[in-house]
């Protein structure tokens, strides 16, 4: 196959249609001078000194593989991901740019986005789940839009916990711009003692939605049943944003009575990169599927009987019902997507309970040991899973300046986000993170706290 | 294609029962738009529709429609159980198909079951 995209026949073909005789009539308008200008570039790097170079400008990164110990998460977590995930998203069927989701040349797209949906919903414990969104963010403020075509816009507050995690809110309150809907909770002063039961006395009958994190933003785990329950005595929705590790451990939202299960799915055997790209999960009852955004695969049978997968329940999504559908959003990661799926069945129920409980039990040994350091205290007594806030009492970003001198990344300046937490930092540990890792962060913090 | 007599017809293929207040779709309608599999009615008991407003919206496998009322006046009953059972609609448009039912209102411009029928022909053509 030829790179070059015209033959000069076509070329010429197309200059007689357009009415100019050669290339350089075509580009007339632009004036001579600035036609070729000379760009004064250095000479030419051969390949060899061209990767040099840029072996030397990638060493200047550090990375949480071999350089550093990170104890940074806030919603992006270092697990270790098995290799065949990525052997299996760099096969050329699925490296592609655009999903295609014809059914008669991609039923193996369309499986793998089935058996991503499959694992999701059984994760989530709900009925069904769409193809996914860009990430946990806009999956959440995918979970306002439903709740806002539910009620058909006649439900105007959405009940955002100050304990959702702040760039989630940040997002949701871009998308209801211009909605006419009031957001209530969403308020960093908040007390954060406060218990999640005391978001209900703010659901009233015109409420349509509830937005709680399971973990919450600090790692603290709650039973959300009594509060979903009192969201749907006044017939109100609600939406759990969930951490996919630690529904391996504890009880689904689905259990709990939920009715969206959204969340980020990079925890799942995604690098976290530089913060993305990632994937959204976003599952829901069967009754709200009609209202749910994104791309849904069913599987069915061909016309000689075998078993085959498909794009259903389209006339719901946007390109066919337009400005009455419930998002302008069809696009899914399906690459992401699918990486969470290998790494998923690569680990079974069984693997993926192991992560969580080592998550849980090396976060457990850390908070013991750092809330033993003078002059420094685990700031909420409640059940956590693997993340915590400490208070280190001097500034967040002095700590991290001297952890980093020491090879490690610490944890997320809380005060940037919530006033009353300054001098707070949030730690996550992982099953990445060794006795020793936690050893020397205790051993470099406790240094911290004597100078 | 059936168009009982009883009842009249507006040209986005609705009909309504003046001896009744309901409306619904007809047959050629769920016949063009096939398997319908999702139903949602857009008002309640006790609002007040004009002619024209949509009073539901309706997906089949390829296609989704609203639906406009064809008679306005006070919302006296929604069928609330075409939501569970959307195919209601292609087996039985007129009878338990029907979407709303309104009290003390007057037809839009409407067509009686002959002059539809004829609209319809002409179409199919």
């Amino acid at each position: 196959m030829t790179y070059i995209p015209i033959s000069p026949k076509e070329r010429d073909a197309m200059l007689e249609t357009v009415g100019v005789k050669s290339l350089d009539d075509l580009f007339e308008a632009v004036p001579a001078k600035h036609r070729f200008p000379m760009l004064n570039l250095p000479a030419a790097l051969t390949e060899m000194e061209a990767m040099q170079e840029l072996s030397n400008l990638a060493q200047a990164n550090e990375n949480v593989r071999t350089d550093l110990i990170s104890f940074l998460g806030a919603g992006m977590y270092n697990h270790y991901i098995p290799s065949v995930v990525d052997h299996i998203l760099r096969r050329g069927e699925f490296y592609t740019a655009y999903t295609p989701y014809q059914p008669e040349i991609s039923q193996g797209t369309l499986q793998a986005i089935f058996e991503y949906q499959s694992l999701m919903a059984a994760l989530t414990g709900m009925d069904v789940s769409n193809a996914s969104h860009y990430d946990g963010a806009t999956a959440t403020a995918e979970a306002v839009s439903l709740a806002y075509a539910q009620f058909r816009g006649k439900r105007k507050k959405v009940i955002v916990s100050p304990t959702l995690h702040p760039q989630y809110r940040a997002v949701i309150r871009t998308y209801v711009q211009g909605m006419e809907l009031e957001l209530a909770g969403d308020d960093p002063n908040t007390s954060l003692d406060s218990q999640p039961d005391e978001l209900a006395n703010l659901i009233d009958d015109n409420t349509s939605l509830l937005v709680v994190q399971y973990p919450d933003f600090f790692g603290r785990v709650y039973d959300y049943t009594k509060l979903i329950e009192a969201a749907h005595a006044r017939g109100a929705l609600v939406c759990v944003v969930a951490n996919p590790t630690a529904l391996a451990l504890f009880k689904t939202p689905g259990s709990m009575g939920a009715d969206i299960v959204v969340g980020d799915g990079q925890p799942l055997g995604i690098p976290m990169w530089y913060g993305g790209p990632s994937v959204g999960f976003f599952t829901t009852r069967k009754s709200f599927v009609h209202k749910m955004a994104g791309r849904l695969v069913g599987e069915t049978v061909d016309n000689r009987g075998q078993r085959s997968y498909v794009l259903t329940l389209t006339a719901r999504e946007q390109h066919i019902k337009r400005e009455r559908a419930t998002s302008n959003i069809c696009t899914n990661q399906g690459l992401i997507a699918l990486g969470t799926a290998v790494y998923l069945s690569l680990l079974g129920k069984k693997g993926l309970r192991q992560v969580a409980e080592l998550c849980y039990q090396k976060a457990h040994y850390a908070a013991q040991q750092l809330s033993k350091i003078d002059g420094m205290g685990l700031c909420f007594s409640e059940p956590f899973f693997h993340e915590f806030a400490l208070c280190v009492n001097r500034p967040v970003a002095e700590v991290n300046a001297h952890l980093l001198d020491h090879g490690i990344l610490g944890g997320y300046d809380l005060g940037q986000d919530y006033p009353a937490l300054k001098d707070h930092m949030l730690i996550a540990v992982t099953e990445m993170n060794s006795k020793e890792d936690i050893d020397t962060l205790v051993h470099v913090l406790s240094e911290v706290s004597h100078d | 294609m059936n168009a009982p007599a009883s009842l009249k017809y507006t040209k986005s293929d609705e009909w309504f029962d003046p001896a009744t207040g309901a409306m619904g779709i007809t047959d050629y309608a769920q016949s063009q738009l096939s398997d319908i599999v999702f139903v949602e009615i857009l008002v309640d008991e006790g609002d007040t529709v004009d002619v024209g407003k949509a009073i539901a919206s309706v997906e089949s496998v390829k296609a989704s429609a609203e639906i406009y009322a064809s008679a306005g006046g006070k919302v006296s009953a929604v069928n609330k159980g075409l939501s569970d059972k959307p195919e209601t609609l292609n087996s039985d448009p007129y009878g338990e198909g029907w979407m709303v039912k309104v009290e003390g209102g007057a037809a839009g411009d409407v067509m009686d079951s002959s002059a539809y029928e004829k609209y319809c022909e002409e179409r199919s053509h």
